[in-house]
Parts: structure tokens; C-alpha cells; sequence
């Protein structure tokens, strides 16, 4: 893979309280000394690369940066970034990357977490996460199953998955990720795929940016245990039909010579996929992802067929700036001492009543 | 005299002997050295915040003073029933005290229920005020009297005091525009009145605390110093009331000083906020609202001028998770919880081992198992803090003794933590949290250095002579790693809780590198300094006496019951759980008998036993409530003569 070298462009509002690189970077300056342990093929070589490769870009101290990570496969990530990281454990990543980032608003922390980690055990972390936007990059690779522990199913299996778990079938529906960020009150949710590596840096680049809390879903292989996941997004041909690129103020039209586009039903208010023609040309829908409201972000993640992954879109569907939890918290602290002064020990000791003891 | 036997330090109780004279009125006033009192009432009858007053202006009296609240876990049980019984004692006297006392002198009991949910506590011949406004048949039959206790001759053996407390309280408030159920809201403070007038407490504290608790009602804040003031006048005037009394302050008792009364909790947070000036690190609390140990949380959540972060979490695992990431950043990291609430942080708790950060983990302790008992004290986490997490995972436990104690182990966790590199298990428990005494206030100068040196540079030559960081290479004294911070140039690294390399800290699966890692991660625990253990043996006992935490003060109180009566018995009290003192094996083999009273079935018992082999013999309560001095007396009695 080509390595790029760019220089950092020092402007990113949500990172200026993190000190900038002093001397230009390279993708080789974000690979540590470990060797990758990933099974050949794996889409988390792709994702690694491309995170690697867009880090030089943001033009940060690299020792201001931090990955935090569950457990999974995608969690050995923070092994092979040359930045500070942790390596926790199974579903925390979020709880302790909002410690971290909540106390050291002078770093950029990124959560690097699976399906299962994020949706299953760390369900609750997650959505938290979210509703609170502390200023953290989650990156969350779906391959719809659970690879560390063999290929069981995992919370956003398709239902009917057939694994050593379930013979004769999974039984429970699968989460999207991405309506599940949104109705968590999150402030920047974009999906993309692990092939896509232009796309994914793309999307990389508006995370980075995002001042708060940004979700991105990233479509990622597992070659051993459930290959071909995303196939239909990935055949030049199926992708036509299945792919929904969004672009903010583009309208979503997607297909063979863009024939396809997404209107909304005047009826019931829901969108759907039309066939465009001269008529409906103009009701195709403009993608706003800065829309106060999630109600049409939350729609157009319910397009995506669960099993055929038909009308899936990609990009980022939702990015709106509300506060950030760490800027608060410090603001508070700054109020405190305001209102108070700065603590004094002695005075904070001595309370109100006290009596003297004389010799 | 009561049935109480005590000590000459514990042996004047609140009755009748005593010198007497004449006030300025006509009532006699009698000096008493001693007094236990105990308010009880319904959940909702303000008995806590009555309580606390009366404590309040007794510290600031200058009296010793220790106090015992008990409350159901309800935050409003049914009214008038046995269970929404909510108490509060105070024990306080002329001299060193060391604990809330075993029987109550006097009672003010509220309405029948909390007569009758306490009057088997008392000694014959105490002091019982009732509120006879609440002595309905009906409240009677729901707990059940079948005839009224006020009239059946069932109290003779008592001093009964017959008060409509709740008619005289709406009589006093009778100018305010309030509505009868908001004057009668009040009668706590009128039995305040009361009971400050019979003890001549000092009453501008209450005066101050209700009008600035009520600032923003004016009317309710002198409605509530209104029914106050007429407590004090109605003690003053009515001829029920023939005697008052007074407790000197206890001045021979403390060591010079500026003194406060505080609790166990409070003493703990202001240990937690000493702890971060003193390291230079700032404070993180993460943590998730569980009883008792919530008080910590409300009150650093006010301290945000000393730097202090809170952060309530969505859950145990994440309050603790969130500490542990902090932890990592360069905070000092605290997370506070209970029994069941350590459970869930435990897996987090072994990582905390393994990526060997400070992290302070603070369990006040209640009745268990599962929800056991909220807000009753109990001791029985010691094992769960020893070995309550998978794999080999060791960490220093610690446990304060008093109230006032929790600020020091509070300081003390955090010298451990800080510089061991390892998460500190804290067990305090509910009577500590909850329970108050005089704290004699340390000058800052007193406070110990907790400086830490974070880690600037590379710390190790490779064989080609370049110079790298080794995150597991450790300090050959203390066996701690070096803590580097994310920000500090050249020292990027990854921990995690796989297994490491000594030294790089890179994944290691390798046999040998585990059996090594696992042996030193022990020996660094096993090498934590703690100060010998002092044992407190005047004759050269056969029996020694060990607790731990809480206990102290029902012990030390028994011990000197028993010496009063001439018995012989060693004394020692440990503050490290984990290592224990290096000269505990010792100590224990030099006494023919070993006795442990704790509350649970025999923890300490059970480590004491199987580290070095002594035949301790353990004394076990698991009611939810502290020892009764008198109680562990004669139990230990029995150990000295059996």
C-alpha cells in the first residue's frame, strides 16, 4: 500500500486544545514495532492501513493520541497504532475512554470496538457514550459476527444465522448500529466499509473534525468466519442497487446512471426508493446530515434490507454540533473557581463549627 | 444507676447521680459526666436531621461524642409501622468515649412504633418521652398494644415523660399561615428545643442551619425556630420537666487542637481532596449512586474549585472504568461504591492488576449477600476485597477504625496506590459512613508528601545502545512500573490485559514469562511497606484481642471495661488487611489465646488462620448493627477464663 505523507493542516476546531506535530508526518510514523496478528485477508488489515494512513493528516502530537479498546479481534488494534493505547476489556472502552477524555482534554481518544464488544456487553457503555458526547472517535468494525471466539452470532447476525451456537438458527433480530446511535442522541453517526478506502478516510476526516462524540460503523470482512458479509456492497454490480452513497446537501440518488432516489412517502412520512423519472425528479430527497432533527437520518437507516443489504447507505447521516461533555465539565471547574476561588484545604477542613482545645 | 456497667471512663450514665444546684429558675441542674440519648420516630418524622442538630451543637459544646443512625432502607416506609422505624443515637460525654453507647439513657419516642421498636433497649429507670399526640387506638393496634403502653403500667420502670409534642407544636405555630399538616411538620424541632433545654446544648447553631437551610422559604425557617424556641421554653416552664442537666466539655480528653465533629463518610472525602493536593494530581471520582456510599459522591461533586471531577456513571462498571481511564491519563482515580457494587467492578479491578495504575476503590460496606441490608453496617467484603477476582490478582486492602480515621485511610490508600501502582481496596462500612465524632483538624504541614515522579524519558538501554521505554520495567525497590502519561514525547506504549512481557510489556503467551509475572506482581504487593502493628497490652496478657475496621470502638471499649474489673487482655487493631504488618505472626504467637470479633462469620479469622497457623478464635455478629461494648466484654471475659 502506498504510504502517504501529509501535512497536518492545524485548523480542526474539536482538536485545538491537542498539540500539534512539530515535524511532518508519515503513515510510518503511526506503525509500532508489533507484528499484526490477524488472520490473512482480514478487513481489519484495510481499516488499520487507512487509519494510519489519514493520522499524518490531523497533524496531532502522536503522543496525544490515544486508542482504547474492548475485547475482539478488532480490539488488538491499539497494539499496532505508535500512539498511547489500552487494550481493556470486553465492552468498557467507552466507560474508560470517557475517563480519559473527560480529565485530558488535550488528547484525541479514538474507541476501537466490535460488534459484540460495542452491541452486546458494552451495549450499555455505548449508547451512554453517545447521549453524553465526550469527545471520543468510536470506531466500530461490524462483521456481523463473533470471530475471537469462534463464530457464534453476534447482535447484528441476520436472523436465521446458522452458526456453532445456533444449528438451527439465530432467533433475535439484529441491531442496526446506526438507528441505534441515532435514537441514542448521537451527534455524528456515518457508516462506511472496509474496501472503501478513500470513503473510509473520507469519513475518518469528518469524524476527526466532529467536536463530540462520532460513531462510525465500518462494514468489515471476516474472511474465516463469516466471509462474503458484505459482498453485495463490494460486487461492482450488487453494489449498484445496494449502495446509497449520502452526501450532505446532494440528492440521494444512487444505481445504474443514478436511475434510483430516495423520496419521502407524503402518506406516512417514511422514505422510500423510487425509480427516478422526469415527475418525481424534483421530490428526491436532499441529504441534510445537519438536520436538527434525527427523524430523517433514523429513516433513512431503516432502507437497509437486514438481509440482502439492499438500499444501504453510507456516509455520514447525521453530524450536528450540540455540547460536548468535557468542555463542560471544565467549564464547570472554571465556574467553581469563579464563584469560590480556589480550593483551600485549610479553610475546607476547618467546616464551620469547630471548638479549640487549649493546653 | 442503669444496668449499665462500665469503666470509670464509661461509668456514669444519665440518671440521677451527680451533683446538683439550682439554676437561675427554680429547676435543679445536675451534672452528669455521660449521656446516651435516642430519637425515634416514622421515616418521615426528621428523626436523622434531628439527630445531627442535637450532635452539632454538642460538638460545638466541646463534648466526645459518637453517634449510631439507623434508618430503614425505604425512603418512606409505611407510616406507623415497626419497619419505617428510623433512629438516631448519641452517646456524649465529658471524657473520651468510643462508641454510641450500648443503652440508651433516654428515648424520645415519636409515635408507638418507635416506643415500641426501642423501649427493649432500655435500661430501668431511663428516661422515655413520648409523643402522646400519636398514642391513638389505631396506631397502637397497628403495631400491637392492645392497651396503651402510656397507661397499663408496662413502662413503671421507666421515667415517662408524657408529651403531646404535635398539639404544642401547632399551638407555637399558630401565627404562621400554615396549613395544620405543615405545622406539624415542625415537631421535631420542638422536641429539639426540648431535649437542648434538659441538656443546655448551645442553640445558635440550629438557629443558623435552619435559616439557611431554608433560605428560600422564610416562613418554614421561622415556623421551624419558632416550634424550636418553644420546645426550649415548654422544658423551661412545665413542671414535668423538674431537672435539667449538664455534661461538661471534654477538655481533658483531647490533645490540643482545633476540633469538629465529622462523619465517616465526610472525613473520607475531605481525606480523597487532601489526597490530591498532597500528590499534586487531580481528583477524578467515578462512580455509580449506591447506598452508603453515595454522601462521597454528593460531596466532592461540591469541591469542583479544588479541581475535582465527578463523574456519575451509567452504571458500577463504568464508574470504575471511567476512574481507570483517568487512572491512565494521570488523575488521581477514585471509585466509591458498596458490596455489590465491587462485584460488578471486579473484572475492572483485575485489569487495574494487571495494568498495574493508582486506582482507589472504596467499598462501604452493608449487610449482604446481594442487596442484603442498604443501610445496615456489616464487615463481611474482606474476602471479596482479598480474593474476588479471577486469576491471581492481589491488592493492598486497608480499613479505617473511626468516623474521623477514614480521612487518614483515605490519605493512606492513596500513598499505596500511588506508589505501588495498584488499585487500593478502602472497606469502610455503614457505622463508620454514617457515624460522627470530634476530629481533631490536622494543620497541612502534618499531611504526607504524595508526590509522583511521572515518567519523562526512556528508562532502558537495548543491547545495540539505543535507549527505549519499557512500560513493565519496574523500580527495583518497590517493584512499581513507571507511570508515563499519555502527551510525554517518545513514550508511546500499549498495555492491555493480556499477559506481558516483563519489562516491554508486549503480549506474551510464554509459560515461564506468566509464572514469572504472576510471582512478581505478588511480590510487589507482598513488599508494600505498612508500619508494624502496635499491641496495647498494660500487664502482660494471656489473651489477645485483633480487630479490624469498625470494631475498634466497641473493643477498645470492652477492653477497658475489662481491665476496670482487673482482667488481663492485649489489645491490637489492624489498618492493613493486605499485606498484614510484619510482625503480625509474631505478636499473635506470643499470647496463648487469640480472639477476633468481626462482623461476619470469621474472615479475618479465616487469613489469620491460614497465613500463620494460630488457632484464632473468632466472635461473629451479623445483626447490621456495631458490638455492644457490654456484650463483647462478656465474650472476651469468657475467652480469658475458657
Amino acid at each position: 500500500m502506498a504510504e502517504t505523507t501529509t501535512e497536518g493542516t492545524g485548523t480542526i476546531e474539536a482538536l485545538s486544545l491537542v498539540p500539534k506535530a512539530e515535524a511532518r508526518q508519515s503513515m510510518k510514523d503511526f506503525k509500532s514495532d508489533q507484528e499484526v496478528r490477524w488472520c490473512p485477508g482480514c478487513g481489519d488489515y484495510a481499516i488499520l492501513a487507512a487509519v494510519q494512513g489519514f493520522m499524518p493528516e490531523l497533524g496531532l502530537a502522536k503522543e496525544n493520541i490515544v486508542f482504547v479498546s474492548g475485547i475482539g479481534c478488532s480490539s488488538r488494534f491499539p497494539y499496532y497504532m505508535n500512539t498511547y493505547g489500552m487494550h481493556s476489556i470486553h465492552g468498557r472502552a467507552p466507560a474508560i475512554a470517557t475517563g480519559l477524555a473527560s480529565s485530558r482534554r488535550d488528547l484525541s481518544v479514538w474507541v476501537v470496538t466490535g460488534d459484540g464488544d460495542a452491541l452486546s456487553i458494552g451495549g450499555n457503555h455505548l449508547i451512554h457514550a453517545l447521549r453524553r458526547n465526550v469527545n471520543l472517535k468510536i470506531l466500530l468494525f461490524n462483521n456481523r459476527i463473533y470471530g475471537l471466539t469462534k463464530g457464534q452470532y453476534s447482535p447484528t447476525s441476520e436472523v436465521g444465522k446458522i452458526t456453532k451456537s445456533t444449528p438451527m438458527g439465530s432467533l433475535d433480530a439484529p441491531f442496526n448500529p446506526v438507528s441505534l446511535a441515532l435514537g441514542a442522541e448521537a451527534s455524528f453517526v456515518a457508516r462506511t466499509i472496509d474496501s472503501d478506502r478513500k470513503h473510509l478516510t473520507e469519513v475518518l476526516r469528518q469524524a476527526a473534525a466532529h467536536p463530540g462524540t462520532a460513531l462510525i460503523e465500518i462494514y468489515q470482512n471476516c474472511n474465516i468466519f463469516n466471509d462474503g458479509a458484505f459482498e453485495a456492497l463490494k460486487d461492482k454490480q450488487s453494489a449498484q442497487e445496494a449502495v446509497i452513497r449520502l452526501e450532505h446537501g446532494r440528492p440521494i440518488r444512487f444505481g445504474a446512471d443514478n436511475s434510483r432516489g430516495v423520496v419521502r412517502d407524503r402518506a406516512t412520512g417514511d422514505l422510500r426508493v423510487v425509480t427516478v423519472t422526469a415527475d418525481n425528479e424534483a421530490d428526491i430527497l436532499v441529504h441534510d446530515a445537519h438536520a436538527a432533527s434525527p427523524t430523517t437520518a433514523f429513516a433513512l437507516s431503516r432502507l437497509a434490507d437486514p438481509d440482502t443489504l439492499h438500499h444501504t447507505p453510507i456516509g455520514v447521516l447525521r453530524s450536528v454540533e450540540r455540547p460536548v461533555y468535557d468542555a463542560q465539565m471544565a467549564d464547570q471547574l472554571d465556574t467553581a473557581i469563579e464563584q469560590k476561588g480556589k480550593g483551600d484545604l485549610a479553610a475546607l477542613l476547618a467546616g464551620g463549627d469547630t471548638w479549640t482545645v487549649l493546653g | 444507676m442503669t444496668s449499665q456497667v462500665s469503666s470509670p471512663a464509661e461509668q456514669a450514665d444519665g440518671t440521677v447521680t451527680g451533683e446538683q444546684r439550682k439554676a437561675a429558675g427554680a429547676k435543679d441542674v445536675r451534672r452528669l459526666d455521660r449521656v446516651i440519648i435516642r430519637f425515634a420516630g416514622d421515616s418521615g418524622d426528621g428523626m436523622q436531621l434531628t439527630g445531627d442538630r442535637f450532635t452539632s451543637e454538642t460538638a460545638s459544646f466541646g463534648n466526645d461524642l459518637s453517634t449510631l443512625p439507623n434508618f430503614p432502607a425505604e425512603i418512606r416506609a409505611p407510616a406507623g409501622t415497626l419497619p419505617g422505624v428510623s433512629s438516631f443515637q448519641l452517646h456524649f460525654a465529658d471524657h473520651d468515649i468510643l462508641t454510641p453507647g450500648d443503652a440508651p439513657n433516654v428515648l424520645v419516642a415519636m409515635n408507638p412504633a418507635a416506643l415500641k421498636a426501642n423501649v427493649g433497649d432500655l435500661p430501668r429507670g431511663a428516661e422515655i418521652i413520648v409523643n402522646t399526640d400519636e398514642f391513638t387506638k389505631r396506631a397502637m393496634q397497628k403495631v400491637g398494644y392492645t392497651s396503651s403502653p402510656l397507661e397499663d403500667g408496662s413502662l413503671d420502670g421507666y421515667h415517662l415523660h408524657p408529651v403531646p409534642l404535635t398539639t404544642l407544636t401547632v399551638e407555637a405555630l399558630k401565627e404562621f399561615d400554615l396549613t395544620r399538616k405543615e405545622a406539624e411538620r415542625s415537631k421535631n424541632m420542638f422536641a429539639l428545643g426540648l431535649l437542648s433545654w434538659m441538656y443546655h446544648r448551645p442553640t445558635e447553631g440550629t438557629e443558623k442551619f435552619l435559616t439557611s437551610k431554608f433560605a428560600k422559604k422564610p416562613d418554614i425557617a421561622a415556623a421551624n425556630i419558632a416550634a424550636f424556641r418553644a420546645g426550649w421554653n415548654f422544658g423551661e416552664t412545665t413542671e414535668d420537666f423538674a431537672v435539667s442537666y449538664e455534661i461538661a466539655p471534654a477538655t481533658t480528653a483531647f490533645p490540643v487542637g482545633t476540633y469538629r465533629n465529622i462523619s465517616g463518610n465526610l472525613a473520607l472525602s475531605y481525606g480523597l481532596v487532601a489526597a490530591s493536593r498532597q500528590s499534586d494530581l487531580p481528583l477524578f471520582l467515578g462512580s455509580y449512586p449506591i447506598t452508603p456510599a453515595s454522601d462521597i459522591l454528593h460531596e466532592l461533586s461540591k469541591h469542583k474549585n479544588f479541581g475535582v471531577r465527578t463523574f456519575q456513571a451509567e452504571d458500577e462498571i463504568a464508574g470504575i472504568g471511567a476512574a481507570l481511564g483517568a487512572a491512565f491519563g494521570g488523575s488521581l482515580a477514585v471509585t466509591t461504591t458498596s458490596g455489590p457494587g465491587v462485584a460488578l467492578k471486579s473484572e475492572t479491578i483485575g485489569l487495574a492488576v494487571s495494568l498495574e495504575l493508582p486506582l482507589l476503590v472504596i467499598d462501604i460496606q452493608r449487610g449482604g449477600p446481594s442487596t442484603g441490608l442498604p443501610t445496615k453496617t456489616e464487615q463481611a467484603d474482606l474476602l471479596q476485597a482479598m480474593y474476588g477476582r479471577n486469576g491471581e490478582a492481589p491488592l493492598p486492602v486497608i480499613a479505617p477504625r473511626t468516623p474521623a480515621d477514614c480521612f487518614d485511610a483515605a490519605l493512606e490508600a492513596a500513598r499505596i496506590a500511588l506508589t505501588y501502582r495498584t488499585p487500593v481496596m478502602l472497606l469502610s462500612d455503614g457505622y463508620l459512613a454514617n457515624g460522627s465524632e470530634p476530629w481533631r483538624i490536622p494543620e497541612l504541614d502534618e499531611l504526607p508528601d504524595l508526590r509522583v515522579q511521572f515518567t519523562q524519558g526512556p528508562n532502558h538501554t537495548l543491547a545495540d545502545g539505543s535507549e527505549v521505554f519499557w512500560p513493565y520495567k519496574r523500580d527495583p525497590q518497590t517493584l512499581a512500573r513507571p507511570w508515563a502519561i499519555p502527551g510525554t514525547p517518545g513514550l508511546e506504549h500499549r498495555i492491555g490485559g493480556i499477559e506481558k512481557q516483563d519489562g516491554t510489556g508486549n503480549i506474551s503467551y510464554d509459560p515461564a514469562n506468566h509464572d514469572f509475572m504472576v510471582r512478581i506482581r505478588q511480590a510487589k504487593i507482598d513488599g508494600v511497606d505498612v508500619p508494624d502493628i502496635e499491641v496495647d497490652d498494660p500487664h502482660g496478657a494471656r489473651t489477645l484481642v485483633l480487630g479490624w475496621g469498625s470494631t475498634y470502638g466497641p473493643i477498645t471499649a470492652a477492653v477497658r471495661r475489662l481491665r476496670t474489673a482487673g482482667e488481663s487482655i492485649a489489645q491490637a487493631h489492624l489498618r492493613h488487611l493486605n499485606p498484614f504488618p510484619k510482625n503480625l505472626g509474631a505478636v499473635l504467637k506470643a499470647y496463648d489465646k487469640v480472639v477476633i470479633p468481626e462482623m461476619n462469620l470469621g474472615q479475618l479469622a479465616t487469613l489469620v488462620r491460614a497465613k500463620y497457623l494460630v488457632d484464632a478464635h473468632s466472635y461473629n455478629q451479623v445483626n447490621g448493627m456495631p458490638f455492644k461494648a457490654e456484650q463483647l466484654a462478656t465474650a472476651l471475659k469468657e475467652a480469658i477464663d475458657g
